[in-house]
């Protein structure tokens, strides 16, 4: 097949993404991870494929001989550029991950384009179907209050851009809790327990699996969050020292985030096909006894 | 099992699976990314029997659930056994090819009919016979088990009893069909693969045989005792009988951790030296002469073995506190203050050092073990990329190596028996956040912790009158502990479970039982008979 | 599977509601009482899983009977159905008819949309208001024939549908069924239409009086292979909107390997301006069971589902009768006509959901989920509902294909033109004399439909319902075809032809048709279900006159947020949701942005 006019050969089963990003064009991605089967929410990644009508999303349609690919098109430039404009008027994105951002200026993305952003608001229960009197002077925004229910998570929905992540690590995907859902419809839908309970009212088992696939820093550990809140979180002077959970014997890899000589994070790499990324709640926040009252 | 002290299987076999039986195995929650890997098997199709007391969140996923009573296991497989063979559904090529004894099995299974084993096991016949048609027909199965297996005075038949389905069936050494019993410690595997066993030197190579312990003799310039030593139960009945006088502990808290905790005390007690080397000033290590500082996990570096059998490094984040040191450092200098003159070596020299003496792990270097991400033993040259499962020499024909043998077991019930004075069967076990003695797990905020209490059945709540959250006394033949009460459909009346974690509020150590396996030293931490008494 | 529900009980009444619907619970953990033998064996896994599919069967029989879900019957249902509380939440809230917020009681839905709205919606919802009626608007209830309309959901008694609805009657006993529809042609000219209103749609007797059941026996002659052959032979193309090619949609299905195939009739017509597949369903209910029938037996399928749209309380009672006699006359189920093969049909019932007339979403619903659509390819003759190839026709085209059949495919392709073959439904409603549903071979011009049904002054025509685009008086001449729509730049759609005189203002109009879509955007994608959104928020600072920047900068917003959504959005709702308003930007319409 020919991306960008230039051949590329992938084996049968890969993704136009994996294409691609085989024949070294950058496609950015959001709901798109690693160990997930592509949701196909975000359509960040679509490109343009001769003989379509439509864009077509590149996670997750497959790559076919033949295929004619275009990915820097006008349409694909200004589908990308409008997504993450809408995207970043609804939500606080500054806490994204990398990609995210390198792709907001890369796009030329003007975030602030259709109007500021309406101020956090508690939401009600979901009306599927109806929704208020449209504002005029504010841009409807998913803005609410930040949610800190228990001493291990943060979940500020006012970074969720609704990517789906969370929901398929906790469900089907991973860990299979299904604590979390999505609920509501359209622009009112939100990532809610059953009736919005409080997680610790919820089947959450505290496993962090969510978190570890969030792109956003909507879902946070509450150490990560507290330090990010007082301006003490530094990725740059950070190290990561992959080792083996102290916990039970299955041998679930860790990687040790450390800063100023103490861990502050611990999460597991997605490529090891023993966790996938995934761990349990003794793996992921049991580490603290290693720094607890033992100074003395 | 068949000469190797490991599991036989990978965890992504039993993705791909066809019947998985978790047999005393609460993965779900001791397990939780072991049982990711059955979750993906689940998916896929293949079908699940849990075999368990309790009806716990393992065995809700199962597609039947046997509620078998505490300790009656080796009923419920010999009935298995014989309903296969019974049914024609044994594998006869496997039998008569790869192993030896089954006629003298066979024959011992004469009285176990899925009707005496629903007596016994009170698990209805019908759901029996489903099991034994499920394993006998399915192309590949693997049977899970933990320490609801080898938590019992007979752990070692209950192991063995597992073994001769897997043989009768040929549901091991291919892809897919094994035996996995899923370690409960980071690196009690590592543990016995290192030798930490009585009878046993690096690489499961045996103490008494001559030949292993003249190359041990030879790297290491020292005499080895020619024998086995004692295993943990054994130790405990020296150490009663005056044999034993000096103890030196590391990373264990055993005052917590072992069955009737007020005996433990005594003895430890009467020591004329304990030594204790740990992370934290456990309440073994208040007893202690002399404690030792060691540093933990993720201050020092080596390598865990896991349940597959997979060798994985782990490596230091962070400096250890204050004056704590490495095993290994604190070892060594133990060593030269009795007058050796020990270096104290690297991790990884006293690693390569092991693998030059074990041929299972000869080919693990460093550099292999981080650029593989683990390697799984065997691994006997640097060239080999390790083994997913074992036990392949079975489907060899001829054979290699020699046949696998049945073993006829019998069941026998727990010794700790229920009476009209103690009618309720108590059961021990791991909840989801937590761990052992709570030593690690007590120091961070769990949102789901459910702190020491005492699980019964709402029937049994009910008819002592009792509320959740009211506070009981807790009585066995060798103690008597109080405890809040919770209910918990998942058990039926008459069965109790405590968690191990809280041994500071409820000692549940000081109710079980110290009879223990002769053959594995397991003590019988799962079958308890007790009775209850609303307190106020 | 673990799953931890919240300590809230159901009460009696929503158990015995989910108990009607499911039977008595099999044991203690699956909703019963506790047992002995359920302290030793339990039975659940795969087969409890798959139950999933009778979520939505399961809220709506909560719903039903006391007007709002709770969280012990919430609980309840999940409980019984071993689905996640959480996932049964999103589900839960994913459809309009659903209520999570324990309002229950009598709740009127009145439709507000661009038909009824101009058909004296707003005055009964001042009488409504003034009565102390519950009432929340709707969108379309496709009752454009007879606007204005509501439908009454009385918990207990279940919904119906009113219309023409007045205040006063509203707040009285709704009445019971509607009258048969006004046809306005004459019945000598009718084929599709032809037994609406005349044969007694809830008597089989009189379906195989008039003809009924002819089809199938015929057909069982010839076999699948002939079969499909008269329906490629008859160039019949998609009723829905996609107009694909029918013949080969069969065939594909029927060469798609394996079984398990399904088979799926789409009657969640919910297009604003569209009614024609309500006529039918309500009309000729035993056609549909035949068509499908038919269908099954072309393709090899052996199970089908109407999938029906919630607001259609009429249409459900005469489907579900007409299932029942075919079931009971050996039409339906094992040996179906004594001819060998085997058919079961089931009705489902949609919950407020537009999105879920797309086929992928309507899987989704079938199966228990949100009405979400999937990614295609894989296409539904590949992998369908319960991942099984799947065939999914509309109403209307399941009945043309039995007039395929009838005619035989050479006959039926002389009617229309070359590349639109047949006679075609369309739904004639707003400024006209006589609204209602027109049946007219494929080619006649909009004129002569406009002229039929007495179009009063129009200035401008909605093709297609708010997915579709208007048409001004430059383009009444156009043939209505396929090819025809084409050349003049619009769509025929679902068939909806929604008239505007020339006193309208499109302002309102065109804001509705925005909060439409941001209501019915599933939210799966982002740019639909946040470009819905300024495209509502535009058009609001247009209308109050208070645009961010200026008028230019908001058009060009607009024009933009039309391209992305067009082009990157998953499916046809996205993918048309600026289709009517830029049009009405592009001709100029009063009260569209300029």
């Amino acid at each position: 097949m020919n991306v960008n006019g230039r051949p590329v050969r992938v084996d049968a089963g890969s993704s136009i993404l994996d294409a691609c990003r085989a024949g070294g064009v950058e496609i950015p991605t959001i709901c798109h991870g690693p160990t997930m089967t592509p949701a196909n929410a975000c359509r960040v990644c679509v490109v343009e494929v001769e003989g379509s009508r439509a864009l077509v999303p590149s996670c997750s349609r497959p790559a076919e001989e033949g295929m004619e690919i275009n990915t820097d098109s006008d349409r694909v430039q200004m589908s990308r550029k409008v997504i993450l404009e809408l995207l970043g008027s609804a939500t606080e994105l500054d806490r994204s991950n990398a990609s995210i951002l390198t792709w907001l200026e890369k796009a030329g993305a003007d975030t602030a384009r259709f109007g500021p952003p309406e101020g956090p608001k508690t939401r009600h229960s979901p009306r599927p179907g109806h929704h208020d009197t449209v504002p005029i002077d504010n841009a409807a925004s998913v803005h609410e209050p930040v949610k800190i229910e228990d001493d291990l998570y943060v979940r500020d929905y006012s970074r969720c851009i609704l990517c789906y992540r969370c929901v398929d690590a906790c469900g089907i995907e991973h860990q299979n809790t299904f604590a979390i859902a999505v609920a509501g419809r359209g622009f009112d839908a939100r990532i809610s327990t059953e009736f919005d309970v409080a997680l610790p009212d919820s089947a959450c088992v505290y496993c962090g699996n969510c978190i570890t696939v969030c792109p956003t820093g909507a879902l946070t550990g509450k150490v990560e969050f507290d330090m990010r809140e007082e301006g003490s979180w530094d990725e740059s002077a950070q190290e990561v020292t992959r080792t083996v959970c102290s916990y039970c014997g299955v041998g679930c890899n860790l990687d040790v985030h450390t800063q100023d000589g103490r861990i502050v994070k611990v999460d597991s790499p997605h490529d090891h096909d023993v966790t996938l990324g995934n761990l349990c709640i003794k793996g992921r926040f049991g580490w603290t006894y290693v720094q607890s009252g033992r100074n003395d | 099992m068949f000469g190797a002290g490991g599991g036989t299987s990978s965890y992504q076999e039993i993705e791909s699976t066809d019947l998985i039986v978790m047999w005393g195995s609460n993965a779900r929650e001791a397990h939780p990314i072991f049982f990711h890997h059955v979750l993906k098997g689940l998916h896929r199709g293949a079908h699940m029997y849990a075999v368990d007391p309790r009806r716990t969140s393992s065995a809700q996923w199962a597609d039947v659930w046997l509620g078998i009573d505490v300790g009656s296991d080796i009923a419920l497989a010999n009935a298995v056994a014989r309903e296969i063979i019974d049914r024609g559904l044994e594998n006869r090529d496997f039998i008569e090819n790869a192993t030896t004894g089954f006629d003298e099995y066979a024959a011992s299974l004469d009285s176990y009919t899925v009707d005496r084993a629903e007596e016994i096991t009170g698990v209805p016949a019908a759901a029996i016979r489903d099991l034994a048609i499920a394993y006998g027909n399915a192309d590949t199965a693997q049977i899970c088990w933990t320490l609801g297996i080898t938590e019992h005075h007979n752990a070692t038949d209950n192991v063995l009893a597992l073994i001769n389905l897997a043989l009768l069936t040929g549901h091991v050494g291919r892809y897919g069909s094994g035996l996995v019993p899923v370690r409960g410690q980071n690196n009690v595997q590592g543990g016995g693969d290192m030798g930490a066993l009585p009878n046993k030197l690096p690489g499961f190579q045996d103490v008494e045989d001559e030949e292993s312990r003249a190359n041990f003799e030879a790297a290491w310039g020292s005499q080895i005792p020619p024998r086995a030593g004692k295993h943990i139960s054994q130790m405990h009945e020296a150490m009663d009988e005056g044999e034993i006088r000096a103890l030196y502990i590391i990373g264990e808290n055993p005052l917590q951790s072992e069955a009737e905790s007020a005996t433990m005390r005594r003895r430890l007690e009467n020591l004329d030296f304990l030594v204790v080397q740990d992370i934290f000033p456990t309440a073994t290590a208040e007893l202690a002469d002399v404690v030792l500082p060691a540093a933990g996990w993720g201050e020092s570096d080596g390598t865990f073995t896991s349940s597959e059998r997979r060798v994985q490094r782990v490596r230091r984040a962070i400096d250890p506190p204050g004056d704590a040191e490495d095993d290994i450092a604190l070892l060594s200098r133990v060593a030269r203050a009795m007058g050796v003159d020990w270096p104290t070596p690297s991790p990884e020299e006293a690693w390569d050092e092991m693998r030059m003496l074990s041929p299972l792990h000869r080919g693990m270097s460093y550099s292999r073990l981080q650029e593989l991400g683990g390697i799984q033993w065997p691994c006997p040259d640097d060239q080999h990329p390790g083994e997913l499962f074992l036990h392949g020499r079975l489907w060899e024909r001829p054979i290699v190596g020699p046949p696998a043998p049945f073993h006829a077991v019998e069941w026998a019930a727990p010794v700790d028996t229920l009476t009209i004075e103690y009618p309720i069967r108590l059961t021990t076990g791991r909840r989801l956040d937590s761990y052992n003695t709570g030593v690690q797990s007590g120091r961070y905020e769990s949102p789901r912790r459910i702190h020491g209490v005492l699980d019964l059945s709402p029937e049994d709540a009910a008819s002592h009158g009792l509320q959740d959250g009211q506070t009981v006394r807790v009585t066995s033949r060798r103690g008597s502990i109080e405890a809040p009460v919770r209910t918990d459909r998942s058990l039926r009346p008459g069965l109790a479970f405590m968690a191990v974690h809280f041994p500071d509020d409820t000692d549940v150590n000081a109710l079980t039982v110290d009879a223990w396996d002769p053959k594995s030293g397991t003590a019988e931490f799962k079958a308890t008979a007790i009775r209850i008494e609303a307190i106020g | 599977m673990d799953i931890r529900l919240l300590l809230d009980k159901p009460t009696e009444e929503e158990k015995v509601a989910v108990d009607a619907l499911l039977g008595p619970p099999e044991s203690a953990w699956r909703g019963g009482d506790y047992e002995p033998l359920d302290g030793r064996v339990a039975y659940g896994g795969h087969a409890a899983r798959e139950q999933r599919h009778l979520l939505l069967p399961a809220l709506h029989a909560v719903q039903d009977a006391v007007g709002s879900i709770s969280k012990g019957a919430l609980g309840y249902v999940s409980e019984r159905l071993m689905i996640p509380p959480a996932e049964a939440y999103g589900v839960a809230t994913f459809y309009a008819l659903f209520r999570t917020d324990r309002s229950g009681g009598r709740v009127v839905h009145l439709c507000d949309d661009f038909v009824c709205s101009g058909r004296g919606a707003g005055e009964i919802a001042s009488a409504l208001d003034e009565a102390g009626v519950r009432w929340e608007p709707s969108p379309c209830l496709g009752q454009c024939d007879r606007a204005p309309a509501a439908l009454v959901h009385q918990p207990g008694d279940g919904y119906v549908s009113v219309a023409p609805a007045d205040g006063s009657a509203l707040g009285a006993d709704p009445a019971s069924d509607q009258p048969p529809p006004v046809i306005h042609q004459a019945r000598t000219e009718l084929r599709l239409l032809r037994r609406v209103g005349v044969v007694e749609p809830t008597s089989l007797e009189d379906y195989t009086g008039s003809g009924g059941y002819d089809v199938l026996r015929s057909a069982i002659e010839m076999g699948p292979d002939e079969v499909i052959g008269h329906l490629e032979s008859s160039r019949l193309r998609g009723r829905g909107g996609a107009a694909f090619p029918i013949g080969a949609k069969w065939r594909g299905l029927r060469q798609a390997a394996g079984g398990g195939k399904f088979v799926i009739a789409n009657g969640d017509e919910s297009e604003p301006g569209t009614f024609k597949d309500r006529v039918l369903m309500e009309g000729d209910p035993f056609a549909l069971v035949e068509a499908m029938t038919v269908y099954a037996y072309a393709t090899g399928a052996e199970k089908g589902f109407v999938y029906l749209r919630g607001e259609y309380p009429l249409a459900e009672r005469r489907i579900l009768a007409a299932i029942a006699q075919a079931k009971r006359a050996g039409l339906l189920g094992d040996n179906v006509a004594g001819a060998g093969f085997s058919f079961d049909l089931e009705l489902r019932r949609g919950a407020g959901a537009y999105i879920c007339g797309e086929e992928t979403a309507l899987f989704a619903s079938i199966e228990g989920h949100r009405g979400e659509p999937r990614q295609k390819p894989p296409f539904p003759t590949e992998r369908g509902v319960f991942g099984m190839p799947t065939g999914v026709n509309n109403i209307e085209t399941l009945l043309a294909a039995l007039a395929v059949l009838e005619l035989g495919g050479e006959a039926f392709s002389a009617i229309g033109t070359q590349e639109s073959t047949g006679p075609k439904l369309f739904c004639v409603s707003g400024d006209v004399e006589r609204p209602g549903v027109y049946e007219v071979p494929l080619g006649t011009e909009l004129d002569e439909l406009l002229k039929l049904s007495g179009a009063i002054e129009p200035m401008a025509v909605l093709m297609g319902g708010a997915a579709g685009s208007f048409v001004d008086e430059d383009q009444f001449g156009m043939p209505l075809s396929f090819e025809g729509a084409r050349a003049a730049g619009t769509t025929l759609g679902s068939g909806a032809v929604v008239v505007f005189s020339s006193a309208t203002d499109f302002s309102p109009v065109l804001r509705r048709i925005a909060r439409f879509f941001r209501d019915e955007s599933c939210g799966q994608c982002v740019p639909c279900r946040i470009g819905t959104v300024r495209q509502e928020e535009a058009l609001a600072r247009l209308d109050a006159r208070s645009p961010l920047g200026t008028e230019a900068d908001e058009r060009r917003r607009l024009d933009d947020l039309a391209t992305a959504m067009t082009d990157s959005s998953i499916c046809g709702l996205g993918q048309t949701a600026a289709s009517a308003i830029q049009s009405a930007i592009r001709l100029g319409l009063p009260g569209a942005p300029s």
